[in-house]
């Protein structure tokens, strides 16, 4: 199984190689983000930070996010070896259930209600937001697992005939590319094929989530 | 292994048919529920018993299945179809029986949101249970749902957002109904996957629905509520 297969469908933890000073962070991060928190570590090299993602599978089943995060911070308190823990997951379709657990367990999670506000910079995909509702985004996560998590997860390769309730409302594609990769770019130029929607490709690189995992780390409130 | 042995709907007695439509709704088999349908109604079932008994109850438990997490949008959406092809058979039957609404709706999701997929669901639930359902579709400004009202003049204003960032919109909307003086001319109801009954209460809804068939239910209760008020009035 790849890496990226793992990080869809299984509880994946990234320990630093040789653990360094400064507090002992523990991020619990949604899978479908682990490469660009990763990212945001090793730009910063941080040694002192431990990243434990969920399935990115659990997108399609919102409800069950914040039971598991919930689950993930009481078995970190339960460790008692962290300084701090911080959930980098948005609201994520769990309709403000995972605000009331991490609010519970006194820790913040990242801006905004989904993966691609905080990867477009949550005012910047507010703007894009209001200037076209009607956008279905995709992020390089979703550029590479659409088919496993849009086609087979909806059960569109099943059931074709559910495409119009599912998009029959959207107006075109927004790709949100975190990094520079023209294979991504193909397979998005595929995803908005297969839903019959226009692609439009914007290069947001990590948006909100480097600074504010900056000033988690950093100690500061975000 | 042999095949599963086929049911035959036709052969099935009118309590086991309904339990299979039942089954087959919740499978999401349009097909068999359009023959059950028309089978019930071959019996002499009338359109609105077929409705209720079958197509609304079997909708029932298959909310009751996605609340509990057993099933997911996909299976609803499928069993919804399906419940729509029998609605399909049941429609022409059910304006012929000239029988009172029990209501009139107008419902549709907010401004910024264009996420339907539970307010479709409403409307098929109040359209079963007897209701007139105006749809206005998805990304409402107030000014749409105030035309709808004044158009349609309905019992119930429905509103349905899945986003946060688009919930506090329905509140836009109710403060404009008082602003204008015509809040209490309506039942306001408000449902979607981010909200509860504290958010409803807060921007002054009447109720929040948490599924389809609490809405159902709690219009039906509503407007009988209003209706006895007003005729002891």
């Amino acid at each position: 199984m790849t890496v990226g297969s793992r990080l869809f469908a299984e509880e994946v933890a990234y320990e630093p190689a040789r653990p360094g000073g400064g507090p002992r962070l523990l991020v619990i991060a949604c899978g479908a983000i682990a490469r660009e928190v990763l990212a945001v570590i090793r730009l910063n090299g941080w040694s002192n930070v431990t990243l434990r993602c969920l399935p990115g599978k659990l997108h399609n089943t919102p409800r069950r996010i914040a039971e598991r995060v919930d689950a993930g911070l009481r078995e970190a308190e339960a460790e008692g070896r962290w300084d701090r823990v911080f959930v980098a997951y948005g609201d994520c379709g769990t309709g403000g259930e995972l605000d009331r657990v991490v609010a519970a367990h006194g820790v913040q999670r990242l801006p905004g209600d989904h993966c691609y506000a905080f990867l477009a910079g949550v005012d910047n995909w507010l703007a894009m937001h209001e200037a076209e509702p009607r956008t279905f985004y995709l992020t390089d996560f979703l550029c590479r697992h659409f088919e496993r998590f849009v086609i087979k997860g909806l059960r569109l390769d099943e059931h074709p005939e559910l495409l119009p309730d599912y998009f029959g409302n959207y107006r075109r594609v927004v790709f949100l590319a975190q990094t520079d990769d023209p294979a991504l770019v193909a397979r998005a130029r595929e995803a908005a094929a297969y839903l019959g929607l226009e692609l439009e490709v914007r290069r947001t690189g990590l948006g909100d989530l480097r600074p504010v995992l900056e000033r988690v780390a950093g100690g500061r409130q975000t | 292994m042999p095949d599963e042995e086929e049911i035959v709907l036709r052969e099935l007695t009118d309590e086991e048919l309904v339990k299979q439509m039942h089954d087959d709704l919740y499978d999401g088999l349009a097909d068999e529920i359009v023959e059950g349908t028309t089978i019930l109604l071959e019996r002499g079932w009338s359109a609105p018993e077929v409705l209720d008994k079958s197509l609304v109850e079997g909708m029932r438990i298959v909310g009751i299945d996605f609340r509990d997490g057993v099933l997911f949008v996909p299976e609803v959406l499928l069993a919804a179809n399906a419940m729509k092809a029998g609605m399909a058979v049941l429609r022409p039957l059910l304006a012929e029986t000239g029988a009172e609404r029990a209501g009139r709706i107008v419902i549709g999701t907010v401004k910024g949101d264009i996420h339907d997929i539970g307010k479709n669901l409403v409307a098929m639930m109040l359209e079963g249970a007897g209701f007139e359902v105006i749809d206005i579709g998805i990304n409402n400004p107030v000014e749409n749902y105030l035309a709808a009202l004044e158009a349609h003049r309905p019992d119930i204003l429905g509103m349905s957002a899945l986003l946060t960032t688009t919930m506090p919109y329905m509140k836009v909307v109710i403060d404009e109904l008082v602003a204008k003086g015509i809040r209490d001319d309506y039942i306001v109801l408000v449902g979607g996957a981010p909200l509860n009954e504290e958010f409803g209460k807060a921007i002054g809804a009447d109720a929040y629905c948490r599924d389809a068939a609490v809405a159902a239910e709690t219009a039906q209760a509503l407007v009988r509520s209003r209706r006895a008020a007003g005729s002891q009035a």
